[in-house]
């Protein structure tokens, strides 16, 4: 693998992570991270969307009408979706289930379209292949990390086996309930992205507007 | 895409924003997309039917404490009898073939449904199929447990559940939901094992047949009278409890499977 192909698939992990750095697909981030084998699932479905998404769009490139060109990735990317939605309900049905209307909506989800618009549509199908796994380790490496956390601390368990035994069980873990609502998922990709930023001090933007104290003095 | 390699020559003369290469590639893509679709909708749907019956099935012989660690569910099925339940007579029925009958799907149809009257419908259900299964586990003829398909709207979703009850049709053997939406941790606490199994042995019906069995806040204490109607209450979930109780009383009441309940206790089915 070439440097630059190299690049291209790691990247998108840390250096440019789709969730933290580009801030896309929060949406179900948010929503399926309360247990990490949906999670897992979640991930490998968005992978393998994200993946062949692009190398179909890629391979097709070349003929895109400018004007339906949205519209065909779209359709491209409902298409697999389907696909995706009715293997996991033939081969995971217990996890499809609870995963419900989240498999559907990957349709939506910003990371997907963004990768075929922004590097599909003009790269060659092989780097965009990894594009694509690239952009689909990056959301998995975040919606994992975000599922672990919540697991544990919400529920006791990891993969749905008992790690901290809770007071309900005879244990000693009262579990926070927090853990198990939307918002948490919002505070936990909020501290990773700080996290991220403190360490890699490049990912910060620069700001939009700064309030500037001016003097007496100057302002006559 | 495939449809492209073998017309190059010709489409690729053509400018990309052009009306026809628009056309060619929308029709295109389309066609393809579609066929890949519908092929692995229709490959995988025996697979998709299976899974489904398959949960149903077991979901049905947790409930009525009949499923074994690594016992095959289609052989332990074998001694759950499929009846079909007619609101309207509140008998048994022959209309519809048990193996076969969608209660859901049935719901929706307005031809297999009713809808029920907005001051009736506590359970935010909507429509009700007019035909019900209920499976019954006997044993030498007698009804051991009677097994009931049950479904309300919680806090987020409609929750679909089942409800068992002892052969005397008035004790709760055990309850389950096959599938919800209510928020994990709190009302999604539903599912919980141990949970479910505050439900065992409580009474849906007293003396005069008034349906009183309830989820309340707390505790039942121990020594009251009403303790034998009451079930634990879900911390964190009131809404989820109230869609469970009037999940409960729908199903168990005049509309639902009360007549015919009430039919069975009065030996309506060995006569």
């Amino acid at each position: 693998m070439s440097n630059s192909n190299r690049k291209v698939l790691f990247e998108p992990v840390i250096d440019n992570n789709p969730i933290t750095l580009q801030v896309l697909g929060i949406c179900s981030a948010l929503a399926v991270t309360t247990q990490l084998s949906t999670s897992v699932v979640m991930c490998v479905a968005v992978i393998a969307v994200l993946a062949v998404a692009n190398l179909s769009v890629s391979v097709i490139r070349n003929h895109m009408p400018t004007n339906i060109r949205m519209i065909v990735q779209m359709v491209i990317i409902a298409s697999l979706v389907i696909v995706v939605d009715q293997v996991l309900k033939a081969y995971a049905y217990d996890i499809s289930k609870k995963l419900s209307v989240f498999v559907g909506l990957i349709i939506t989800n910003c990371i997907v379209m963004g990768r075929t618009e922004a590097f599909a549509s003009s790269n060659k199908p092989w780097p965009s292949l990894l594009d694509g796994i690239g952009h689909g380790l990056g959301y998995s490496a975040i919606l994992l990390s975000v599922a672990v956390v919540r697991e544990l601390f919400g529920s006791g368990k990891l993969f749905g086996h008992e790690v901290l035994p809770l007071v309900t069980e005879g244990g000693w873990y009262n579990p926070n309930g927090l853990m198990l609502l939307a918002p948490s998922a919002f505070f936990l990709i909020g501290l990773i992205i700080w996290a991220i930023r403190a360490w890699k001090p490049a990912q910060v933007e620069k700001r939009e507007y700064q309030i500037k104290v001016v003097h007496r003095t100057e302002a006559i | 895409m495939p449809e492209e390699s073998g017309r190059k020559g010709w489409l690729a003369s053509l400018p990309n924003d052009s009306v026809a290469k628009t056309l060619v590639v929308a029709i295109g893509l389309c066609l393809v997309c579609s066929v890949i679709v519908s092929a692995t909708a229709v490959a995988l749907k025996p697979l998709q039917e299976r899974n489904a019956t398959l949960a149903r099935k077991i979901q049905i012989l947790k409930v009525a404490g009949l499923m074994e660690q690594g016992g095959d569910v289609d052989t332990l099925f074998a001694q759950v009898e499929t009846r079909i339940i007619d609101f309207d007579s509140d008998r048994f029925t022959d209309a519809v073939d048990p193996e076969t009958y969608d209660q859901r799907k049935a719901s929706k149809d307005p031809a297999t449904s009713i809808r029920v009257p907005p001051e009736e419908d506590i359970a935010s259900i909507q429509r009700r199929a007019r035909y019900a299964p209920v499976y019954l586990v006997r044993d030498n003829g007698e009804i051991q447990t009677i097994i009931v398909p049950i479904h309300g709207y919680g806090l987020w979703s409609t929750m679909y559940g089942f409800l068992a009850l002892e052969g005397d049709a008035r004790t709760v053997k055990g309850i389950t939901f096959y599938e919800d939406g209510e928020t994990p941790g709190l009302g999604g606490e539903i599912n919980n094992p141990r949970w479910q199994a505050h439900w065992e042995g409580k009474t849906v019906y007293d003396e005069s047949g008034t349906e009183r069995l309830q989820v309340i806040k707390g505790t039942p204490s121990a020594g009251s009278p009403e303790a034998i109607y009451q079930v634990d209450g879900l911390s964190g979930a009131t809404l989820t409890a109230n869609g469970v109780n009037f999940t409960i009383r729908y199903w168990m009441g005049e509309e639902g499977f009360g007549p015919f309940l009430a039919w069975l206790r009065d030996g309506g089915d060995m006569s």
